[in-house]
């Protein structure tokens, strides 16, 4: 217990670092185009691979090529949620002004992409199941954390105080922290017509290695991109934010006031 | 600092107590939670011949019978969870990944008598995917018959290329 508030301290201070938008805002503009054109690049390869050049599935036929897509979203759509949760966290407790933009910056592009992962599944899953849709616990639990992320938009933007709307969202953004370990292990906990994970910890990924590189491409490149268009998205949120604080500050009042004095006074 | 420390395990308690109830909720649900009921349960607990059930498994290799009826074709066959087994009936186009050996899930109800009438069927593909020269040159090599069930380890396979299934089928 000694050494928490010291180790508290210290946390606090590595975040509070980048808490600063000005720093941010350089450190920003440094890392947009390491993003964009690695993601760019690894995206383009890893589909055109994937939905060209790669063997087609024994079974599924062609229709396997849809996993280049839908297996990106999918991871995408949970470790998205997660870093929404770790910016609710730093959100909370510290007080976090920076992450409290990028949980509303994350909100859209996860539910995007979890929007894609759910259209892919229905589309992979009538040829091959035989079904657009079935109620069963991996397709339910996805469909709950894309209404989580659609609550979470509309909460953060919900109140005419913005902390308010922050603290809310991350109290729900947290509580559906839930949902996540519920995705990730409903194909192992119960019966479900969705097939358990190819790509384990424990074992050898049960999918050929001429199918796994693209998909491994894929993957890279779609988790680039989703922090690429983050990035970008919470650069111009700061700046926004930036050009709000100083449209309203009294020197920029009184310089309009000075340019334009009787068209201030009509608005 | 305290203040932080304070609301950091009030996050942190807030969050393992909704996941306890998370937890305890889905677990006494576990029941309503699965898609499918095996052959096993279904002999075991046999379901009212009202109430539409789900039964998962394995289609028996040799059980699948196939007859027209005018137009419509009838599908018999039996599914296995390697304990128990119970004879479908279905009267409709099966889907296209239905085979001896695969996986399946079959909507409708059980008769008294054992047999089960289905409304829907639906293919189960498993977490293994192959490009069409490995899965041959394996069932050319007898390490693998897909009437039969899963692939050998993936360990033994995933590296093999469509080149490999080629040299395996002209070497045979």
């Amino acid at each position: 217990m000694n050494a928490q508030p010291g180790l508290m301290a210290r946390l606090g201070a590595v975040f509070h670092r980048y808490a600063n938008p000005g720093r941010f805002l350089r450190l920003g503009a440094r890392l947009q185009p390491w993003l964009t054109w690695p993601a760019l690049l690894l995206t383009l390869t890893g589909l055109g691979w994937g939905l060209f050049f790669s063997p087609a599935d024994w079974q599924q036929g062609d229709s396997v090529r849809i996993m280049y897509v839908h297996v990106p979203c999918a991871w995408l759509a949970s470790s998205g949620y997660f870093a929404l949760a770790v910016c609710s966290l730093l959100s909370l407790v510290w007080r976090h002004s920076l992450a409290d933009l990028a949980a509303a910056e994350i909100g859209p592009v996860g539910a995007s992409v979890t929007a894609v992962c759910l259209a892919t599944g229905s589309l992979w899953g009538k040829p091959m199941w035989g079904t657009w849709w079935v109620w069963d616990a991996r397709l339910t639990s996805v469909l709950v954390l894309f209404f989580l992320y659609l609550g979470h938009i509309a909460l953060i933007r919900a109140f005419d105080d913005p902390q308010r709307g922050y603290r809310a969202a991350a109290i729900l953004a947290l509580a559906g922290t839930v949902d996540l370990p519920i995705i990730k292990f409903s194909v192992q906990w119960w019966n479900t017509l969705h097939q358990p994970a190819s790509i384990t910890l424990t074992r050898a990924p049960t999918m050929a290695s001429s199918m796994l590189w693209p998909l491994a491409l894929s993957a890279l490149g779609f988790t680039l991109g989703f922090a690429a268009i983050v990035v970008a998205r919470l650069r111009a949120s700061v700046m926004e934010n930036r050009a709000r604080i100083l449209l309203a500050s009294p020197a920029s009042r009184a310089a309009r006031a000075s340019v334009s004095d009787h068209r201030e006074q009509t608005v | 600092m305290k203040r932080k420390t304070r609301r950091l395990w009030l996050v942190v308690a807030c969050v393992a107590g909704l996941g306890t109830a998370a937890g305890l909720t889905l677990n006494a649900f576990s029941s309503n939670i699965v898609f499918f009921m095996t052959p096993s349960q279904v002999a075991a607990h046999p379901p009212a011949p009202d109430h539409t059930v789900r039964l998962g498994g394995m289609v028996v290799a040799g059980s699948v019978r196939r007859e027209l009826h005018g137009e419509t074709p009838v599908n018999r066959f039996d599914v296995t969870d390697g304990q128990a087994a119970v004879t479908v009936r279905y009267e409709g186009i099966l889907p296209d990944l239905f085979r001896e050996g695969q996986s399946v899930v079959a909507v409708g109800t059980a008769a008294a008598g054992g047999g089960f009438t289905a409304s829907e069927v639906l293919a189960k593909h498993d977490e293994t995917y192959m490009p069409k020269e490995v899965a041959e040159a394996l069932q050319k090599s007898g390490k693998w018959d897909p009437k039969f069930g899963p692939p050998p380890d993936a360990s033994s396979w995933s590296s093999m290329t469509a080149r490999d299934g080629r040299t395996a089928r002209g070497g045979s």
